[in-house]
Formats: structure tokens, C-alpha cells, sequence
């Protein structure tokens, strides 16, 4: 039998700790070429203009440089436009305008921190230095920062968008929301802003690239989620060469959140000029850099109504949406406030009637793309939001109200595209209302009072799709690639297992969780069973780890070559112990002939694999290795309810969250103790954006003005609910698209906890709507209007 | 340029040094002990903690040569041989990292933590002085727990 320390279910310490606690991690900037250079990267200070000139013959004399390149150098050697992976076009036919994005501008810059030159040098200081001797002529043009203004700002972004609109996209049953709506009992409108976020992964960018001249091939390091698809995008597409001449290692990685999954200009141009100039080119990211350059999350400003009907009955969602794409599409722009996004609108409610529409637009910020969640936090917060509304409006309790409303058959098929596979939503609000005693809130409440303090409690019933997705599904949606993964088991002579997998580890312990799903199904000790990952050269293909998708793909795809690899070793068994394949059983390591006591381990079975004297080698092949791709068949659909409860400082309008309670169906939970990790970290990133972060554009100059730690609040540990407040639960539904059951639980955290939060707040001092990030002037601000409003 | 000479985790070392040049860097590429990190520009992040003769400094807002004939401890030359910091255990056991790249910067500041304030160090406390530093995973839930009972070995 399998260990039951280390198999599916158990906490088993992580493998990777030991060298990260003793400082042997190995990140990108951790690696450093013989005669290596430094790269550094001139950048737009402006906003919008257009590039009369730039001269570099100042700099290119400094100590220290080697060389210098600018967007003409790009034209020149015909080095392909950075690209965007999913094609949205309008409803009416007309394409998406998708303006050219050059790995280092050209003729124009877009946004501040827009790419103009890159200074290649001996080291940093100097490359920096004669980045300040560059000379370039600006005329600045009038930009637009604001989304909601983009189309009607007059500003020309990219000429393909005149009015910066890039796409505007619908899904639903429109005719019979407007009727919805038409027939309402009750309407609930709100206009919701979702703000933009940055991701802030510790580790910043960074991408060194070394070229062979002698071998032709290049080597590059780049912290990418998905290094195969970094590869593909070099070759195909920037046409630097073909994808059999490079190797990408994306090695120990400080996190991703989405903002390491699109393909930067930064490694490209690294790549390009490391053949170019004939040294290796590594470029490190500063945090600031960072926030100018890494994509950017949200930013949505939306317009939605809900219809109830006299029994408090949801019978209609109706939603418009503008979605900034930033001054670029990013490599996923277009797919998050779209295919992400809508298909979620319906949460874990029957609504029969939904309709929305989102206008994707241009403005001159950093391009957006993935963020943790990406797109389904947006959908979260709005129907948490509007539900919790809603039920206030019509003095319904709001987990009754959400009770009352939760889809209970399965399947459920949304008027949004997706059906729900399996679940049971009603399970975790029980749980949830359980745990956190929601029953002595009002006595919470009143103990608050006699403090001074507004006491609010907030519920979040989410849902998200995880498990990026079926082939076919997403080539409908206008995807330009599909979302399988890939697996590759190989036993060795004496039975340890390697296991190659496409999915990249960046924090969330694929190297122990992926080696117990090996270790419980092959019997192997946990300690012979090695992950390997991120490395184009090991792993054959791979589409990478976002969107939840690392178990319910990636781990599905190692069952299906471990399906194999017990076929295989069925044959040999049974040729070893002259039986009949069909009556050979395995488990636990063991293979056993059926009604005998004939049995062979583990280690003899691969011993014969590779020394095949007893073996007919005409029908049985030598050796142990199976490989497989996993095509999801659906998506996953974690779902849970969190209910946060907080006193805000009825002086200072400063929040605390004193309770905080989630409860989640992931499905099959292969390390508790990881996932419950998970839900720490998401949480804390959806209490970041209800209560500290946001993303701030100066209107008037175009200027990025929370570029740096000091101005845009992370949360710190302060922030966040004591230990013994902070309260998690699990129920389990199967996901019934794959094997094991797995649903993912990378993103839940930051998808429920946002308007859990924001609806405790608003519960605390009686508003009904409050901007985010809910900051102590934010929250301070709505209860003088409201005071004012009341005199 | 001139040479600074200082002891890095119990080891004379020296290096030819600019100026400017910082702890973290003399650290990270000179000496090429790469476990202590640079997460922001601002001194605010914490990844580059280190020890200066037993206090916890951010080697990212200190110059090399401001460090001459000190004695100077990373992430690196906590363990004795291979036998783990009782905090270096404790971020193992209680999950306290998940990318690991704010670790040696947690862990550092977490021992001088409870140098300070002894092993009895509370949870608010521990909340109150982490906050210089920033992780991104974990939300810091099993980083306190992690400091407490690392605390408690120490």
C-alpha cells in the first residue's frame, strides 16, 4: 500500500523548503555567464508621444558599453512584433484592432515605461550612465489614463483604433434579460469600479540569454510561467530562430500571479542582442521598473442590474463593462474581461436571464493581463456585491437570500456558456455559517459598539473555472493555442521516477504535492520520485501553471503516462511470471497474478525493463517510459463561501478584520497542508485589493504615481486576521472531468476574498457603495457623506 | 575602489569594492551568495536581510564599505553543517514559505525578532516587527506561526 504519510490527503513537508530556507534557491538572477553583460532599458518618461529622434552617439563612446540598439535595429533585422495569443473581434464582425506592439518602439511610445532603447554593457552602473547620455526628441501627444473616458477621450492611441475602442463582445440571452429586467420586483443597480492591481511577485522579471555561435543554439533563463510557451513564442513568432535551437529554463521562481505568463519585450530583446552583440545578456528588473512594466490586473468600471421577483427570486443579471487593455494588448489581454470574466456572472446562483457586454479598451497604462483569478475575481465581486446589495434592499437576510438562490441540481447550465459539473454550494455556506458562528454576530456587534467600533460582517459565495480548458472550446473563443499539458514518466533501473511535467512550479510545491500523486499510485517512496519542470530541454512541451490549472492538468496528464506505465509493467510482469497480462494486478508497487501467490516487486520489474534477458524483446521494447497529453474534457469549478467580519474606527474609518472564515470545495486535496497555503496567500492578495492596493494614474500627466512599494501598500502582516480569527474549512465534491477529482485552489482566495470584505464594510457603517481600496480616508470619507446627507 | 575586508558567515573575506557599491551586492556578486535577494528599491521589502554583528540590517540601504571588519551573517550561514537554525526548521515545518525568495529575508528578521523579544515573543509583536518585511504567498498566516514556534527552539 501506498505510505499513507506521504500519499494523496497527507501534509507532507515540502521537498523544495531545504534549499530555499538555507538559501540555495536558484532564480534567474541567481545565474551569471562567463563574460556576461548587463542590459538596461531606456525608457518613455511620457505618457503619449511620438519619437522624432533619438541620438545615441554620446552614450556609445562611454566606458563600459557594448552595445546599443533602439526600434530602427528592431526594423532592421525584422525581429517580430510582441504578440497577442487571443483574438476577441466585435460583435458585429469587424476584427479586433490590435495595434502593433515592436520589442522596442518605434516611431511612437504608448505608456510610461514604454521600451525606447536597451544599453548593453559590462556592467550595470555603466549601461545606466550611458542610458542618461541618450538623446531622444519627444513631442509629447494628449494621452488618456482614465477607462472609463478612453473611447470618448479624442485621444488616438494606435491608428488601427481611432477611438481606442479595441473590441466590444456579448454573451448571454439578451431579449429575455431586458425582459427580466422589465419585469422586475425589484431592481438593484450599482455601478462597481474594479481598481487595477499590481501582481508584485517578490522576484521581479528578469531574462539572461546566451548564444552558441559553434552550435548555432541559444540558452536563455527567464522566470516565465510557461518557458515552453516563451520558446514557441521566440521562434514562430519573433523569428530571432527556430524553436529547435533554443532552450528556456525558468528555474526557482519568487512567484507569478499571473504577471510571468505573458511574453516581454525584455526577454526577447535579451535573446535578439545576445547573438546581435556576441556576449551573453542579462537584464534584471527594479521593483519600479516592475510596476511600470509587469502587466497590471482589473481596472473595470462596470454598469449592472439585478432583477428580483416579489419572492426575492433572482430572475435577471444585466452588465456592461469597460475593460482597460492598457496602451498594448498583452500576450492574454483580451481574454480576461471576456472569456473569463462573463462565464462566471451567474456565481452559484439559478439565474435564468443574464446578459452582458464588455468593451475592451485602449489607454496609455501598462498592458493588462493575468492576475490572480483574472477575470472571475471581476465576475466574484460584482455578483457578490450586487447579491449582498440586492438582499439588504429587500431586508432578506444575505445567506438566506443566497440560499435561497444557489443552484442545488447538477449539472447546471448557465445562460453564460459554462455548466457546472458537480457541487454543493449550500454544504460550505452551512460550514461557513457554522464556524463563524454567525448566529452571535448581532451580540459581536453590540460588544463593538460599547468599544466605539462599527462591527459589519460581509459574505462571499464564489465561484470560478479553473483548469484551462478544453482544445475545441477554446479555439471557439478565439484562443491561438490550446491548454493541455504534458507528461513524461520514466522509471530507471532501480526504480526511482523521474516524472517531467509541462506545468512550472513558482511557489506552490509541485515538487512534493505531484510526487505524492506519483508515490500513492506506483507504491515508490516519495523520496525516489523526482518532479522536473521548467526546462524546455528536459520537458518535450508544456503549456505552463495559471488559472488553477496545475493539478486538474498537469497532474491529470502524469496519471494518464502513470496509466501507461502500469500497463507496461503488467507485460512484463506477466512475462515474468509467465501469466496472462489480463490477470496481473498491481498495487502498492507490487505485481501480483491473480488467485496465485506469484508476485514481483517493484525493482525487479524495472530491472527486467532494462536488462530484458527473460523478456521477448520482439514484443515487449526495453526500457520504462510512457509520455501523455491530458486535453481537459471541461472546466473545474471551485467554488465556497467566506464571510469576513470587521469594526471599522467609527474616528479614523481604519478597518480591522477581527473574523474571517472560509470554507471551499476544491474537490480531491492532495496536501492540505499546501492548500491551505493557498487560501492564506489568495486571501491576503483579495483583502490587498478590498482594503490597500491600487494602481494610481496622474490624470493630467499621464504618470504612473504608485510606482513603488512606498506608495502602493502591499499587505503586511498587520493587516491581516490574527491566527486564531482566521478560520478555514473544506467540503468535497468531486470534479467529474478528471480522474482524481481535482478542482485547483490556486486563485479562490483572491477571488472570494474581495467582496467579502468590502460587503463587511459597508455592513459596518451603513453605506451602499464604497470605492476600492477601501483606505481609512476612503472608508472615513463615505461615513461624513453619509452624515451630511442625513443632516 | 578600495578593499573592504569584513567576516561573512564566519569566513575572512575581502573584495575590491566601489563606493557606492552595497552590502547586497558585494553579497550577491562579489562573494556570490546569492541567498540573500533584492525585491524593491525602496528598503521596504525585506529579502535582502542580513546580520551585522548579531542585528538584523537590510543589506540593500548599506554600503560595503560601511561594513569593514564586521561581521556579517546571510541566510547561508545559519545551519551548522546540516544541521537546520531552529527558525529555518520551523519556516519548513509550519509552511512559512511558498516561492521562498522573501524566506531569507523573513527568516533573518524573525531571528533577530526573538533575540529582541525573547521566546515568548507575542503574535502582535511578531505582526508589528515583520513589517519590514513583504511576501507576496503566504499571507503571512503560517510566517507568525512559523516565528512563534521557531521562537520557542530557539
Amino acid at each position: 500500500m501506498a505510505d499513507t504519510k506521504t500519499g494523496i490527503g497527507a501534509s507532507v513537508r515540502r521537498k523544495e523548503d531545504d534549499r530555499f530556507i538555507q538559501g540555495r534557491g536558484r532564480y534567474t538572477d541567481d545565474i551569471t555567464f562567463q563574460h556576461q553583460t548587463h542590459a538596461y532599458f531606456l525608457r518613455s518618461p511620457h505618457a503619449h508621444a511620438e519619437i522624432k529622434k533619438i541620438d545615441i552617439s554620446k552614450a556609445a563612446k562611454l566606458a563600459g558599453v557594448v552595445a546599443i540598439y533602439t526600434g530602427d535595429d528592431v526594423a532592421k533585422d525584422k525581429v517580430g512584433n510582441l504578440i497577442c495569443g487571443w483574438t476577441i473581434n466585435f460583435r458585429d464582425g469587424r476584427p479586433m484592432r490590435h495595434g502593433p506592439h515592436p520589442i522596442l518602439a518605434q516611431g511612437k511610445v504608448r505608456y510610461v515605461g514604454d521600451a525606447v532603447a536597451v544599453i548593453i554593457a559590462e556592467n550595470i552602473n555603466d549601461a545606466k550612465r550611458a542610458a542618461a547620455a541618450i538623446k531622444v526628441d519627444y513631442k509629447i501627444l494628449p494621452h488618456v489614463v482614465d477607462t472609463a473616458k478612453a473611447i470618448k477621450s479624442g485621444v488616438t492611441i494606435h491608428d488601427v483604433a481611432p477611438d481606442n475602442h479595441v473590441f466590444d463582445w456579448a454573451l448571454g440571452n439578451e431579449p429575455e434579460t431586458n425582459e427580466a429586467i422589465k419585469n422586475a420586483h425589484h431592481i438593484t443597480k450599482m455601478e462597481i469600479i474594479n481598481n487595477r492591481l499590481a501582481p508584485n511577485a517578490m522576484e521581479v522579471r528578469c531574462a539572461n540569454a546566451q548564444y552558441d555561435a559553434a552550435s548555432d543554439h541559444f540558452t536563455v533563463y527567464a522566470n516565465s510561467q510557461n518557458p515552453h510557451v516563451l520558446r514557441l513564442v521566440i521562434s514562430a513568432f519573433h523569428g530571432i530562430t527556430s524553436e529547435n535551437k533554443i532552450r528556456v529554463i525558468s528555474p526557482d521562481m519568487g512567484g507569478g500571479f499571473g504577471s510571468k505568463i505573458a511574453i516581454y519585450a525584455e526577454e526577447v530583446v535579451c535573446t535578439w542582442a545576445a547573438r546581435k552583440c556576441g556576449r551573453p545578456v542579462k537584464w534584471t528588473s527594479e521593483r519600479t521598473e516592475a510596476f511600470l512594466t509587469d502587466t497590471h490586473g482589473r481596472d473595470h468600471v462596470t454598469t449592472a442590474e439585478l432583477a428580483t421577483d416579489k419572492n426575492g427570486i433572482i430572475t435577471g443579471l444585466r452588465v456592461k463593462t469597460v475593460a482597460a487593455m492598457g496602451a498594448y494588448l498583452s500576450s492574454f489581454g483580451p481574454l480576461i474581461p471576456t472569456v473569463l470574466y462573463a462565464p462566471l456572472l451567474s456565481g452559484q446562483y439559478n439565474i435564468p436571464a443574464i446578459h452582458m457586454v464588455v468593451d475592451g479598451v485602449y489607454t496609455n497604462t501598462t498592458p493588462t493581463d493575468a492576475y490572480r483569478g483574472a477575470g472571475r475575481p471581476e465576475a466574484a465581486y460584482l455578483i457578490e456585491r450586487i447579491v449582498e446589495t440586492a438582499a439588504r434592499e429587500l431586508k432578506i437576510d444575505p445567506a438566506e437570500f443566497r440560499r435561497r438562490n444557489m443552484v442545488k441540481k447538477f449539472p447546471h447550465q448557465t445562460p453564460v456558456f459554462v455548466a457546472y459539473d458537480n457541487g454543493d454550494y449550500e454544504a460550505s455556506l452551512d460550514k461557513a455559517l457554522e464556524m463563524h458562528d454567525y448566529k452571535g454576530f448581532a451580540a459581536r456587534k453590540a460588544a463593538s459598539a460599547k468599544n466605539g467600533k462599527l462591527r459589519g460582517v460581509g459574505f462571499s459565495a464564489y465561484i470560478e473555472a479553473c483548469g484551462l480548458a478544453p482544445s475545441n472550446i477554446v479555439g471557439q473563443l478565439g484562443s491561438a493555442v490550446a491548454f493541455y499539458e504534458s507528461a513524461e514518466v520514466r522509471v530507471n533501473p532501480v526504480g526511482t521516477v523521474e516524472v517531467m511535467t509541462g506545468s512550472h512550479s513558482h511557489g506552490q510545491g509541485h515538487e512534493t504535492a505531484f510526487a505524492q500523486v506519483v508515490s500513492d499510485r506506483l507504491g515508490v517512496d516519495i523520496n525516489n520520485v523526482s518532479i522536473i519542470h521548467g526546462d524546455t530541454d528536459k520537458v518535450q512541451f508544456g503549456m505552463g501553471t495559471y488559472g488553477s490549472r496545475s493539478a486538474a492538468v498537469g497532474i491529470t496528464a502524469i496519471v494518464k503516462a502513470m496509466d501507461k506505465i502500469e500497463a507496461k509493467g503488467k507485460r512484463i510482469a506477466a512475462a515474468l511470471m509467465e501469466a496472462s497480462v489480463n490477470d496481473v494486478e498491481f498495487k502498492g508497487g507490487e505485481f501480483t497474478v491473480k488467485g496465485t501467490d506469484k508476485k514481483k516487486g517493484w525493482v525487479e520489474i524495472s530491472l527486467a525493463a532494462y536488462i530484458p534477458h527473460k523478456i521477448n524483446t520482439a514484443e515487449i521494447e526495453p526500457g520504462w517510459k510512457e509520455s501523455a497529453f491530458f486535453d481537459p474534457t471541461n472546466f473545474v469549478f471551485p467554488a465556497g463561501v467566506h464571510i469576513c467580519e470587521v469594526e471599522v474606527d467609527s474616528e479614523t474609518g481604519h478597518t480591522d478584520i477581527v473574523a474571517y472564515t472560509a470554507v471551499d470545495d476544491f474537490g480531491t486535496i492532495i496536501n492540505p497542508m499546501i492548500v491551505e497555503g493557498q487560501v492564506h496567500g489568495g486571501v491576503a492578495q483579495g483583502i490587498g485589493q478590498a482594503l490597500t492596493e491600487g494602481v494610481v494614474y496622474d490624470d493630467a500627466s499621464g504618470q504612473l504615481l504608485t510606482g513603488s512599494f512606498m506608495d502602493y501598500q502591499m499587505p503586511r502582516a498587520r493587516d491581516l486576521p490574527l491566527i486564531a480569527n482566521f478560520k478555514l474549512g473544506f467540503t468535497h465534491t468531486m470534479a467529474l472531468c478528471n480522474p482524481l477529482g481535482l478542482k485547483g485552489c490556486g486563485e479562490a482566495g483572491a477571488i472570494a476574498a474581495t467582496p467579502a470584505v468590502i460587503n463587511a464594510i459597508t455592513n459596518a457603517i451603513g453605506v451602499r457603495d464604497l470605492n476600492m481600496p477601501a483606505t481609512p480616508l476612503t472608508v472615513w470619507t463615505a461615513m461624513q457623506s453619509m452624515k451630511i446627507a442625513a443632516e | 575602489m578600495s578593499v573592504v575586508k569584513m567576516k561573512l558567515n564566519g569566513k575572512a573575506v575581502s573584495g575590491d569594492v566601489e563606493s557606492r557599491t552595497l552590502l547586497v551586492e558585494f553579497i550577491r556578486e562579489h562573494q556570490r551568495l546569492t541567498g540573500t535577494h533584492v525585491g524593491c528599491d525602496t528598503s521596504q521589502c525585506g529579502a535582502c536581510v542580513v546580520h551585522i554583528n548579531g542585528k538584523a540590517i537590510k543589506s540593500c540601504t548599506t554600503l560595503a564599505v560601511a561594513c569593514e571588519g564586521a561581521d556579517v551573517t546571510t541566510v547561508e550561514g545559519l545551519a551548522k553543517g546540516t544541521e537546520l537554525h531552529a527558525m529555518q526548521a520551523a519556516f519548513k515545518e509550519h509552511h512559512g514559505l511558498q516561492c521562498g525568495f522573501c524566506t531569507p529575508g523573513m527568516i533573518m528578521s524573525a531571528i533577530d525578532i526573538v533575540k529582541r523579544n525573547g521566546k515568548n515573543v507575542s503574535e502582535d509583536v511578531i505582526r508589528r516587527e515583520l513589517s519590514g518585511n513583504i511576501c507576496r504567498c503566504t499571507g503571512y498566516h503560517n510566517i507568525v506561526k512559523a516565528v512563534q514556534a521557531g521562537a520557542a527552539n530557539m
